[in-house]
């Protein structure tokens, strides 16, 4: 662990995640969640406050909360409470917001996942204190109105979940690690879509500093982090700040601060000091959230298969390393192409290569993502298939490939038709591998007769000297030979 | 028919149904009596709005359709939301609000044909016992009196109900009970109300004083009556009410002429003791061998926790209270405050010339017993002391099938006489409140007159989902007595 001490300190970072809850509508009310609609015309009379209202839970929002908690291993409650915190604000309509106090809906559970540490892949392991229901509040608009604040209700009442971590992490990227694996998992389970921009996923990372085996520090909240390059940059600059105070003989007070991408600085918000008493008690307008274990038992049996389970299966089902089968399940998504283009074509591990290699390659200078590929599954599959029928070379199939992606004419609802399409440019192209082999017999006389000198090498035990012919040999065949018959057809010829 | 001010719910409903009169001749004879607005009693009125509902009824009547309570007349708390109607909930910080949307109670009144005659005034939020504190119109607001004696206050916070019933301005009114808001000004104007197991009617579109302990009831001339009310207010709102129970509507006319023989009556002592007045203490006592005669047995019990009902009380609705009118902050709807300089002023003013000092009184008393540090000594100790006295009533149903006992410690008292004097206010709530931190039906029915020819209120208090036995006991001392039949000198 010594490696990781920053100037002798150990740094300790827990995480508050907020993730929004993918439902149609709010948490306790039927306006809908959809996002970007002009200012206050999603909030019907529940979530302006209006009076004589009364919230009424949406089970969709509990039903996510459960599927996280069975993703991570949690306990789900068989009853949560429901707590009012009481506090002014413009964009809180009822003066009080209804979350999870003291006992939340999940409970307890692990984050785990791999990442890089020096040159070793190391398998770390996050516990989760808790996570709660609770509804968001609406916007403030400062910036658009002139001595005056613009109130935006849409994203009142919209479902949080807030994902809550012991302090277990012990570096930035670890954290970001952290982050990145959580967001994973709420969008492969697809409880949360994951849009960071938008604020779907909004991360608050406690980060304190302490001399090793000393008691924990005083922690800093860095608040709102909504992109993992923030949250990097962040971290460290807290991290070297707090260690900076602590040497220079300050002690750390407890605070909340914000980070501000334009400086790459944090600043405090506000104090313990100012810390206001939110006053929570049990909220009288909604009786407790009873989770019966058959509901448990009927949204596990409705899951989908979770990123740790189908990397082991596609160890297992397919051959395929274990490198592989993690990389390929970093989105559901992608877990579905390979499978596709496995089923389809019958081998796995090429179809992993051109996945991890030649797709991702051209996805990523294309900042696409896999839904997006103008390449179908079908389309790799039919490609693999004809070099795996020696109908094609590895180079030729790139050049299909190229061919492929930039006509982007993948018809996802017929893998016939794409199959069809792979032959078409393998022809039009004339990329067909040379399969008569008097046809390679006469080229290679003709090369040979053209080359003595490189013959007379070989032939004096130079055995690189078969390279100067293979390559004129390929040539004069326009990259028609199939390689290996080339050296079988040279080595025979020169014995 | 010159008396048909005088009529109740079920027989104006037999004179409508045999066409002897029509909904809009109703709803314009009875609007006619309002003029001067008598004991101040209503806050709004709107002919228009109420003519047209009134013709609505004659035409399903027409139909032939005879739902019981099509074309009678109701007039509504104002603490119940309504779009045809202005709402303030008595404050000035609501004063010009229009809801949206009607409260789940009156949309259920109007279904089932009634014709609203306006709304009518209460303690603001519901916080009161003699309705006093109403502060609309700001102008001029006007404390409700009793009409008989319009020197007396008529109880709270549904005074403006009671005394329209009982000057017979209206043959029924909607009222809410807390912690006693229906029962004790039933008894003070010599009117019959029922407070409903907590769930029963749905709180959906009330404006929320303490939402554990906030319940709709009737209020109107008899027993009879209330029971058909009652009928059409109750039943589940699941999609707008969490706390809603999932009972389905009764008719709670059903068991009202099954003769009392076997019937056993609890009569806590700790309702008897000391503080009652001998004036109110007379016609309870009648009243219980009225019931005797009619072969109820007398069961002598216990309810131990009784006078702590009042702190545990006094912790829990204002706790409640205080977050419930945290909406009031002048940014979304209601008053504003004029002159501010940055946000919390604006909060501070708009608050503090909305609210009157009741309302500020509990809001201060609920944010200290919820604060860090107060929450477990107060709030959390009352909350366990809440279920024991829920026990006790457990306990006590073991020998008796209902309770009866007085309303109020005294019959109403004189305007101004406690207005200076919360907790003395606070005191005579005594009687009422268990039933209403154990959720349980309670009502209150008049049997005699006390001090100065008041009414006095004898309370009936049945176990969860027994209001048709309560309605049940109340209609038989009716048809044995006469007091519900009294109306106050200038009513008739």
């Amino acid at each position: 662990m010594s490696a990781l001490l920053v100037h002798g300190y150990e740094v300790v970072i827990g995480f508050e995640t907020h993730a929004q809850l993918s439902t149609q509508s709010k948490i306790f009310s039927r306006a809908s969640t959809a996002f970007g609609a002009e200012p206050n015309t999603q909030a019907c009379a529940v979530d302006l406050a209006l009076p004589g209202t009364l919230p009424v839970m949406n089970k969709g929002a509990v039903e996510r909360a459960i599927q996280l908690g069975l993703a991570l291993g949690s306990y789900i409650a068989e009853r949560s409470i429901f707590a009012r915190k009481n506090y002014f604000y413009p964009d809180l309509p009822k003066g009080y917001q209804i979350s999870q106090f003291e006992i939340p809906v999940v409970q307890g559970g692990v984050v785990s996942f791999f990442m890089e540490e020096g040159k070793e892949t190391v398998h770390k392991t996050v516990r989760l204190v808790r996570a709660h229901l609770e509804e968001d509040a609406g916007k403030s608009l400062h910036e658009d109105f002139i001595a005056q604040t613009g109130i935006d209700l849409n994203r009142a009442g919209t479902p949080l979940l807030e994902i809550v971590t012991e302090p277990d992490m012990r570096s930035s990227a670890e954290a970001v690690a952290y982050a990145k694996e959580l967001h994973k998992i709420v969008t492969w389970i697809g409880i949360c879509d994951g849009n960071m921009q938008e604020g779907s996923f909004r991360c608050d990372a406690n980060v304190s500093v302490r001399k090793p085996g000393a008691p924990l520090g005083t922690r800093r909240e860095i608040k709102n982090l909504n992109s993992f390059k923030f949250m990097q940059q962040a971290i460290d600059y807290e991290v070297r700040w707090q260690i900076e105070q602590i040497e220079d003989g300050h002690a750390i007070q407890q605070a909340t601060v914000l980070f501000n991408p334009d400086t790459g600085e944090t600043r405090a918000m506000r104090t313990k000091e100012d810390a206001a008493d939110y006053r929570y008690f049990p909220d009288p307008d909604l009786p407790p959230l009873v989770i019966g274990r058959d509901w448990v038992e009927r949204v596990r049996s409705e899951m989908a298969e979770l990123p740790r389970v189908m990397a082991e299966r596609f160890v297992t089902q397919y051959g395929l390393p274990e490198y592989d089968a993690t990389q390929l399940t970093q989105s559901k998504a992608m877990a579905a192409y390979f499978e596709a283009t496995a089923k389809a074509c019958g081998q796995a591990k090429l179809a992993s290569n051109w996945i991890m290699g030649d797709v991702s390659r051209r996805l990523n200078a294309g900042e696409m993502t896999i839904e997006q590929s103008p390449v179908s599954a079908a389309q790799l599959a039919a490609l693999i298939g004809r070099i795996n029928d020696n109908t094609i070379s590895n180079n030729a199939a790139r050049q299909v490939f190229d061919a492929l992606w930039s006509e982007g004419g993948a018809n996802v609802d017929d893998a016939t038709a794409d199959a069809t399409r792979v032959d078409a440019i393998i022809d039009a192209k004339g990329l067909k591998q040379m399969n008569d082999s008097g046809e390679l017999e006469k080229i290679i006389d003709e090369v040979l007769a053209a080359n003595p000198k490189n013959v007379e090498e070989f032939k004096a035990g130079n055995a690189k000297a078969l390279n100067g012919l293979v390559g004129p040999i390929m040539k004069a065949s326009k990259g028609k030979a199939n390689p290996a018959q080339v050296n079988e057809f040279l080595l025979k010829k020169l014995s | 028919m010159s008396d048909l001010h005088t009529l109740g719910v079920a027989q104006l409903s037999a004179l409508l149904q045999n066409k002897d009169i029509g909904a809009v001749e109703l709803a314009t004879r009875m609007l006619a009596r309002l003029g001067g607005n008598p004991h101040n009693a209503f806050l709004s009125v709107d002919s228009e709005v109420t003519l047209a509902q009134a013709k609505a009824a004659d035409a399903r009547i027409a139909t032939g359709d005879t739902s019981p309570l099509l074309g009678v007349p109701i007039a509504h708390k104002d603490i119940f939301v309504t779009a045809d109607f202005p709402t303030t909930a008595g404050s000035r910080i609501l004063e010009g609000y229009r809801s949206p949307f009607n409260a789940t109670v009156v949309q259920r009144m109007g279904e089932a044909g009634m014709v609203t005659l306006g709304k009518l005034s209460c303690d603001e939020f519901a916080m009161g016992s003699a309705n006093e504190n109403v502060a609309v119109p700001s102008a001029k607001p006007q404390a409700v009196t009793n009409p008989w004696d319009v020197s007396r206050i008529p109880g709270g916070s549904s005074g403006g109900s009671a005394a329209a019933v009982a000057a017979c301005l209206t043959p029924a009114a909607t009222g809410t009970d807390t912690g006693g808001s229906i029962r004790q000004p039933a008894a003070f104007c010599g009117i019959t109300g029922i407070k409903p197991t907590y769930g029963r009617a749905s709180r959906y579109g009330m404006v929320a004083f303490a939402s554990s302990l906030d319940q709709a009831g009737p209020m109107a001339r008899n027993a009879e009556d209330c029971a058909l009310l009652l009928s059409a207010m109750c039943g589940p709102d699941l999609d707008r009410d969490s706390t809603s129970l999932d009972v389905k509507a009764e008719d709670f006319s059903r068991d009202l002429n099954k003769p009392l023989k076997g019937l056993r009556v609890g009569v806590p002592h700790e309702f008897f003791a000391d503080g009652l007045a001998s004036d109110v203490r007379g016609p309870i006592n009648t009243a219980l061998e009225n019931l005797k005669s009619q072969g109820a047995t007398l069961v002598s019990i216990a309810l131990p926790r009784t006078s702590l009902s009042i702190p545990v009380y006094y912790i829990i609705a204002p706790a409640e209270a205080s977050s419930n009118l945290s909406r009031f902050d002048g940014v979304k709807f209601g008053h504003r405050a004029k002159d501010f300089t940055d946000l919390a002023d604006m909060y501070e003013k708009t608050r503090t010339e909305g609210f009157g000092d009741e309302v500020k009184r509990r809001i201060m008393i609920g944010s200290y017993v919820l604060s860090h540090g107060y929450y477990d000594a107060y709030y959390l100790q009352a909350q366990k002391i809440r279920r024991m006295i829920a026990d006790d009533f457990q306990e006590a149903f073991k020998q008796c099938d209902v309770i009866a006992g007085p309303v109020a410690p005294t019959v109403a008292w004189k305007l101004g006489d406690k207005s200076d004097d919360p907790l003395a206010n606070y005191l005579a709530d005594i009687f009422t409140l268990p039933a209403s931190l154990a959720g349980l039906p309670g009502m209150s029915i008049p049997v005699g007159f006390g001090e100065g020819h008041m009414p006095v209120g004898m309370q009936l208090i049945g176990n969860y989902l027994q209001e048709a036995k309560l309605l049940n006991v109340a209609h038989q001392f009716q048809l044995a007595t006469e007091f519900h039949l009294k109306t106050p000198g200038g009513a008739a």
